[in-house]
């Protein structure tokens, strides 16, 4: 099962919006895979086949560039739809 | 369930920077009980410390800290801004709505976060929110939101 992080400053609050929602796009896609919320500090430091947050703290994640999925609108189920697509 | 209610939304603020803005929506949780004054400052720094990217989607900024921070309840507070105003964010400035977030650690804190998932997953519940003209309306828009 692919291991998918959605990360953003805290860990508290928005990257667990994030996390339900891509939830709900991985649920359409018909895909199961672990997803976990959490801070941007804590996730330099951890294994995962894919990482989802948006450009600005994107930056703070050099090491990982390769596995790391764009999303500037946390809302936008269509946005991370297409994100999504081709790396699940 | 603190979730914007009258006593939680203020429309057309006037601020001139990101950090009045924060502490503007911060003020609303801190008047209602659901966060300690210090709460207010914790999200200010964590603007300062890792940027504009709570401004989570096109001219909508969800500021918030951790539970650890001072948090009483979990809650939302709404300030509309009298003028878009610049965050930063490559993407989705300029920023009109602002939602200060009392981050609990409790399920009631996902349940927030749920109806926030919902109201700003709406495009048209958004554009309601930016262009009506009373807090009553807005009442209207949570209350069918909730039904």
């Amino acid at each position: 099962m692919k291991k998918i992080l959605a990360v953003c400053g805290l860990g508290q609050g928005t990257s667990l919006i994030l996390r339900m929602n891509i939830e709900q796009v991985l649920n359409e896609f018909g895909v199961t895979a672990d997803v976990e919320h959490m801070d941007v500090s804590s996730a330099s430091g951890i294994e995962a086949d894919l990482i989802v947050t948006n450009s600005e703290l994107a930056k703070s994640l050099p090491e990982q560039q390769e596995k790391i999925v764009i999303v500037e609108n946390y809302f936008d189920l269509d946005e991370i739809k297409d994100a999504l697509q081709g790396h699940i | 369930m603190n979730f914007l209610d009258r006593e939680r939304i203020q429309l057309d603020v006037s601020v001139d920077t990101p950090e009045a803005a924060i502490r503007e929506a911060g003020k609303l949780l801190v008047k209602n009980g659901d966060v300690e004054e210090g709460y207010v400052e914790k999200m200010v720094e964590a603007f300062r410390q890792h940027g504009p990217y709570f401004v989570i989607a096109p001219q909508i900024a969800l500021p918030h800290a951790r539970p650890e921070d001072g948090v009483n309840q979990a809650a939302l507070s709404l300030i509309r801004l009298e003028k878009p105003l610049s965050f930063g964010h490559q993407t989705n400035d300029p920023v009109e709505l602002v939602f200060a977030l009392a981050a609990s650690s409790s399920n009631e804190h996902l349940e927030v976060l749920q109806r926030i998932s919902k109201l700003l997953g709406n495009k048209q519940t958004i554009q309601q929110l930016l262009m009506t003209g009373s807090v009553d309306e807005i009442e209207i828009i949570i209350k069918e939101l909730s039904t």
